[in-house]
């Protein structure tokens, strides 16, 4: 048969072309590559409010991403919500005493941890504690003490 | 009303004789794959035949349809001011949805309805018992290479349409409406999940494939063998193919996104 070869040839090249459409899914679609690329090193976080955090939510410092959201639980016993933070190991020289904050991108984005440089000469290190929390802003409870005071000054 | 009764209880016995030999059918084909693997030349043709002829097809139909998710998105993004989501709504709506189901319908009707007027015609002219006589088994020799053929392809086809979608998205937004490229690319890649939706939508053309393969060749092999039942037959193919995949998209969906 003359026609085999070429034949040959186009089925390789569709499932090279349907292979290379599932690795162009994997690394350029999803965020495949910015897990395996860099080693990153963890820390906890206890919130008296975590808010609409989730898990894979942005950990930022100085509006710069470096990290991420890896899981949010509730302590039954201290009534806190405790979130671990992984943060990329190239950013390892944060001071034990830096601050987390629950913030909004925007009025209405989505919730990210920033995190603020303290001034200590002791580095955060694996499995490592954020001691300084402030919680979410909830925006029902602001505008509920809002109005109530407003309501107070009236009197 | 007793016709009527007794039409309905006949109509109900075929269908479920059928969904019976449909089902026997299946378990054989896929014991007949095992021959299959000695004779890779029987695949390759079929992969031809299948897969490469599909190709430009499901390659327009995603550019085309990834442009139109560009547009429409972008129209309705840009009333709230979110014009960098873009990336996520098109990358989401392919993967998750669009890229699995339209490209199996399109499967369904480019290769499918081939597959089936085929094998229909193979058995009106008595090709299938033609090798029965020869001591070949038709299931192992046509239909077996056939269906493995489908099942391998579809995830392919189904990736390529995501992929190519996605380019046609970002050609569309960022060329033409001058979405920012780089938060068109880092907004979808900080908001989609491998796991979650890439590993997902594969799942769901596999899904498919295998089904749509299954009622095609079932389809051409249970034909009326005249020129007219292999005629329906090919209609037959392409409406419950359609149905399936559909009703089988909804079911996966509820699986797979229902919890989060």
């Amino acid at each position: 048969m003359q026609h085999t070869s070429t034949q040959d040839t186009l089925v390789g090249l569709f499932v090279a072309s349907g292979i290379v459409g599932l690795f162009f899914l994997a690394l350029q679609v999803s965020n495949l590559s910015s897990f395996t690329e860099h080693d990153s090193y963890t820390v906890t976080a206890r919130f008296e409010n975590s808010g609409g955090l989730k898990v894979k939510s942005p950990v930022s410092a100085a509006g710069v991403k470096i990290g991420q959201v890896t899981a949010i639980s509730f302590d039954p016993k201290t009534y806190e919500s405790v979130v671990k933070l992984s943060i990329d190991k190239q950013y390892s020289t944060l001071p034990d005493d830096t601050t987390a904050s629950v913030f909004t991108a925007g009025l209405l984005g989505e919730q990210y941890v920033n995190l603020d440089a303290g001034g200590s000469e002791e580095y955060l290190k694996e499995g490592g504690k954020i001691d300084v929390t402030n919680s979410a802003i909830i925006l029902e409870k602001a505008l509920g003490q809002f109005l109530f005071k407003s309501a107070e000054e009236k009197k | 009303m007793i016709d009527f009764l007794q039409q309905l209880g006949k109509n109900t016995r075929t269908s479920f004789t059928k969904l019976g030999r449909g089902s026997f059918f299946l378990l054989q084909t896929i014991s007949g794959i095992l021959s299959v693997l000695p004779r890779p030349r029987l695949l390759l043709n079929q992969m031809y035949s299948i897969g490469v002829l599909s190709f430009l097809i499901i390659t327009i139909s995603g550019l085309f349809v990834g442009m139109v998710l560009g547009l429409q998105g972008y129209y309705v993004l840009s009333d709230f001011g979110a014009e960098e989501t873009l990336g996520v709504m098109v990358a989401a709506s392919l993967v998750r949805e669009l890229g699995p189901v339209v490209s199996a319908l399109l499967f369904a009707g480019r290769a499918g309805s081939a597959l089936t007027a085929e094998i229909g015609l193979m058995k009106a002219t008595e090709q299938l018992s033609g090798m029965e006589m020869m001591a070949v088994d038709p299931i192992k020799r046509i239909i077996s290479p056939r269906f493995l053929a489908g099942f391998l392809s579809m995830p392919l086809l189904a990736a390529l349409f995501s992929a190519i979608g996605v380019i046609g998205g970002q050609m569309v937004g960022s060329g033409l409406l001058g979405v920012d490229e780089g938060a068109y690319w880092s907004q979808m890649q900080a908001n989609m999940d491998f796991r979650d939706d890439i590993l997902n939508g594969v799942i769901k053309s596999i899904v498919f494939g295998f089904v749509s393969s299954w009622i095609a060749l079932f389809e051409g092999y249970d034909a009326i063998p005249t020129s007219e039942g292999v005629s329906r037959a090919t209609t037959r193919t392409v409406v419950n193919s359609a149905f399936s995949i559909l009703g089988l998209d909804f079911i996966l969906t509820v699986f797979m996104f229902g919890d989060n």
